[in-house]
């Protein structure tokens, strides 16, 4: 007493019909491959930078990658120490906050706040266009302009540098910095703006007291992104802040980042499958995560952002 | 109307949005330490002139106001007054209550703090908790967030935040309209116990409510070109048993609006 | 707060805070006149470098060690064969995935996963996508460091800007033109081929633009694939090397001799004109779009 209870309408579906739900059938497959690749695609990335790097731990154990303050890999003696490339990275990057942040979110609020809507409609795409440049375009800028410049008011400025670099990192990251703070603050309620008005507030008050920490997290959000994008960059680094891994804190001299290792290996003569090789994904894969970390934490804060309370 | 003393008189008051004019030529005093009701149909301008009052107009960007406002005697529209400073004496609470995303102490000790208040804060903030009829329910959790209080509760919250800085007239936007029954009794309960120290301005589309809450009532209408003006104004018995005028009476007997 | 009887003017008080606004609004103006600073000084720089070096045969020639005598040709042929190709994948795979995220998928934990997967591919750093392609697509699948290869790494690291943007095209397009097809008896299949596309058509071009201009300007993941930097060819097979213009720009930008300056400036100008005219095209789709929706 067993059977299976059959959907009668099926009973009557014409052979066309049964085509027909056929064809449905196998396009929406069709659609979901095309959304699986991108899954597909992580796991790629996954899958392709701890493969490589398996060789690569296998010889060099990961306290000695995490642990060590010399890297050369190439050049004897070797040592296989990432903290320098980090530390490079680093510090490039935080220059670069330290640029962007106060300045793109003066301008946030300048857009959101203060500006008349000609004056945004301008400035709007003015910044789009700055986000818009290539990178090499920025490595161009900081090594051919920035550099000398600042090398007439630092004398000892070295040619290629973290500061130059940093600093042109952070007109590159300003629009992202702007954008999506502009974003959360155009999202507070004009009824809140309205209430502190009424409390005898002034423009710059409002602005500071209610709208900026109403729209902490999208802000907060904001510069985890954009500092992720600093830590990714690699044009810009590899052009301007040099080849040289130190572990060093000295903005005027010249450093490696993780990225710019990467590009210098790839376009060197190292044997395919060597340690030295291999090095390319241990690194790759750190950046990776570090990245990955700082970007779930960016993302888990928009959403906390999205959500009314 | 002939109040015994008169807080905040309006003269000739006309208002212009761009090309469109809201309100057209209204005078009107408000007697101190009595609430004032200011009803009318929809879109007639009474939202426009409690603006005008504590000059929120002056954020409408192609907003004019011409006439002349005074308050203790001082026309507030004249060179050289501080709207800020306007609006620590004649504060606003609107139709929305709209909390800071701050604690609950931090909502009502904001604007003590923002101006420069250098006495006893919390005292301050119990003070005013107290009057808003609040203190009892959030007296425990005062640094819970405000998010966190029911509709009612929240717009008690915003009148204590106006109390906090000791204001002599309170604007009130349709303050019971976005609440249940309850808070609504709660707030018309509020606004007869506040009379006894502020002067109110309430602007209600609730007539019932007016006749409840309110010791003067002002009337206004739209015109045929859209403006805003003052049909009639007095004592809020003699307005609802014995208007002067017959659109009054329609308006209060429901013939429209 | 209850001071002198009712004085509404001015006081010291709000005079500090009057001032104190204006030193605020002062620095936001400085803010944005550094942002603006640093855009007009790049841009002054690279056309006061980069002109002089603009000339019929800066297009026509091929790399050289002599400045004058170097031109871009193998890197524009060579962006030209990767852009194409990479075009190729991501717009049906992109508009598939868009397609499927919105109409097929049900709102359950998977789709989640779906949408945060891509919103952190697009967070990835450039270099590592073209770590993924060394591995996978010169190694694994053997196509070496070709046209190919390349174009599938940048597909890969645009997919989720074409996706991000389709969707909107296809969220935009209002459920009740949906509703009606399906009431007289359409498939899904159906309305979204006759229904949805051609009115999500704007806005999903917009998207492929916008992709294809990030695409173009990606110099560090087309390193690791085709790791040569000086290339005196041009491509004929997908399966060829190649070089694009950021990396040729990259090259002319290391080397220290004094004419490679500029020649780096004039490659630069060619590529920013080449984004300008693609940006300004998906700027006229975006607002077609918009139009759309408003009828």
């Amino acid at each position: 007493m067993n059977y299976k209870t059959t959907d009668v309408s099926s009973l009557f579906l014409l052979p066309k019909q049964k085509k027909r739900e056929l064809r449905e059938k196998v396009f929406e497959i069709i659609f979901f491959l095309c959304a699986a690749l991108s899954i597909l695609t992580t796991v790629g990335i996954i899958g392709t930078l701890v493969f490589q790097s398996i060789p690569f731990f296998q010889e060099i154990s990961i306290l000695e990658f995490l642990g060590g303050t010399r890297w050369s890999p190439i050049l004897k003696p070797q040592d296989f120490g990432v903290l320098p490339l980090l530390m490079g990275t680093i510090l490039v990057s935080v220059i670069a906050l330290g640029f962007a942040v106060p300045i793109g979110l003066l301008i946030a609020i300048f857009l959101s706040e203060y500006a008349p809507p000609k004056l945004r409609s301008i400035l709007k795409p003015i910044l789009e266009i700055l986000a818009g440049i290539p990178t090499v375009v920025y490595g161009y800028f900081a090594l051919t302009f920035v550099t000398p410049q600042l090398q007439s008011l630092i004398p000892n400025l070295m040619i290629f540098n973290a500061l130059s670099a940093g600093l042109v990192m952070g007109l590159m990251i300003t629009p992202m910095i702007c954008s999506l703070s502009e974003d959360a603050m155009m999202a507070v309620p004009q009824s809140l703006r309205n209430a502190a008005l009424a409390l005898g507030a002034r423009k710059m008050e409002v602005s500071t007291k209610i709208v900026v920490p109403a729209a902490s997290s999208g802000i907060i959000a904001s510069c985890l992104l954009a500092f992720s994008r600093a830590i990714g960059e690699t044009m810009l680094v590899t052009i301007a802040a040099g080849a040289t891994p130190k572990m060093s804190i000295n903005p005027l001299e010249s450093i490696q980042t993780m990225t710019a290792y990467i590009v210098q290996l790839a376009l060197g003569e190292t044997p395919h499958g060597s340690l030295e090789y291999n090095t390319i994904f241990a690194v790759g894969l750190l950046l990776f995560i570090v990245t990955l970390f700082i970007n779930l934490i960016g993302h888990l804060l928009i959403q906390h952002w999205k959500e009314p309370t | 109307m002939t109040g015994s003393d008169t807080i905040l008189s309006v003269k000739n008051l006309n208002v212009h949005y761009g090309e469109f004019k809201a309100l057209k030529n209204v005078s009107l005093d408000f007697t101190r330490n009595k609430v004032t009701a200011l009803i009318g149909p929809s879109g007639c301008g009474k939202s426009t002139l409690l603006k005008c009052l504590n000059r929120m107009n002056d954020l409408v960007p192609e907003a004019k106001v011409e006439g002349e406002i005074t308050f203790e005697n001082q026309d507030i529209y004249e060179a050289g007054i501080d709207p800020a400073q306007v609006r620590l004496h004649i504060g606003m609470v609107f139709q929305k209550p709209n909390p800071f995303p701050k604690t609950i102490f931090n909502n009502v000790a904001f604007g003590l703090k923002l101006n420069g208040f250098k006495g006893d804060i919390e005292e301050v903030v119990e003070t005013s908790l107290r009057q808003a009829a609040l203190w009892d329910e959030v007296k425990d959790r005062l640094h819970k967030s405000a998010m966190t209080l029911s509709g009612g509760q929240q717009q008690r919250l915003c009148i204590a935040r106006t109390l906090a800085v000791e204001p002599q007239v309170i604007l009130m936007d349709e303050p019971a309209s976005a609440l249940d029954p309850i808070g609504t009794i709660a707030i018309e309960n509020l606004m007869r116990d506040l009379a006894d120290k502020y002067s109110i301005v309430v602007v209600t589309h609730n007539m019932q409510q007016a006749a409840r809450v309110s010791d003067y009532t002002a009337f206004l209408m739209m015109d045929d070109d859209r403006a805003g003006y003052l049909v009639e104004s007095g004592e809020t018995d003699v307005i609802f048993q014995n208007p002067q005028d017959e659109r009054t009476e329609a308006y209060i007997t429901g013939r429209f609006g | 707060m209850d001071s002198s009887k009712f004085n509404l003017k001015l006081n010291n008080d709000s005079k500090n805070r009057i001032v104190k606004g204006f030193i605020f609004q002062a620095l936001l103006i400085l803010s944005v006149a550094i942002c603006l600073l640093g855009l007009g000084s790049l841009l002054f720089e690279i056309l006061r470098e980069g002109l002089p070096w603009l000339s019929w045969h800066f297009l026509t020639d091929f790399p050289s060690r002599f400045p004058e005598k170097a031109g871009i040709k193998s890197a524009i042929f060579g962006t030209i064969w990767v852009i194409t190709f990479a075009a190729l994948f991501i717009i049906p795979i992109g508009v598939g995935a868009a397609f499927y995220l919105e109409e097929y998928a049900r709102k359950n934990i998977f789709s989640k996963i779906l949408e945060i997967n891509i919103s952190n591919l697009a967070g990835v750093p450039s270099i590592v996508y073209g770590l993924l392609g060394l591995a996978v697509f010169v190694q694994f699948m053997n196509l070496g460091r070709s046209v190919l290869a390349g174009s599938l790494t940048l597909a890969l690291l645009v997919l989720p800007i074409i996706i991000v943007i389709s969707r909107e095209a296809i969220k935009s397009v209002p459920d009740s033109h949906k509703n009606a097809a399906y009431a007289l008896g359409a498939s899904k299949f159906q309305v979204i081929q006759k229904i949805v596309l051609p009115q999500a058509i704007p806005g999903i071009m917009t998207g492929t633009i916008l992709a294809l201009s990030r695409a173009i300007g990606e110099a560090a993941p087309m390193i690791a694939i085709s790791a040569l930097v000086y290339i005196t060819f041009l491509p004929t097979t997908p399966m060829d090397r190649f070089s694009v213009m950021p990396i040729q720009i990259f090259n002319w930008i290391s080397r220290p001799q004094e004419g490679f300056k500029g020649l780096a400036a004039a490659g630069i100008i060619i590529l920013l004109i080449i984004l300008l005219l693609m940006n300004a095209v998906a700027v006229y789709t975006r607002n077609r779009t918009q139009k759309r929706s408003e009828e």
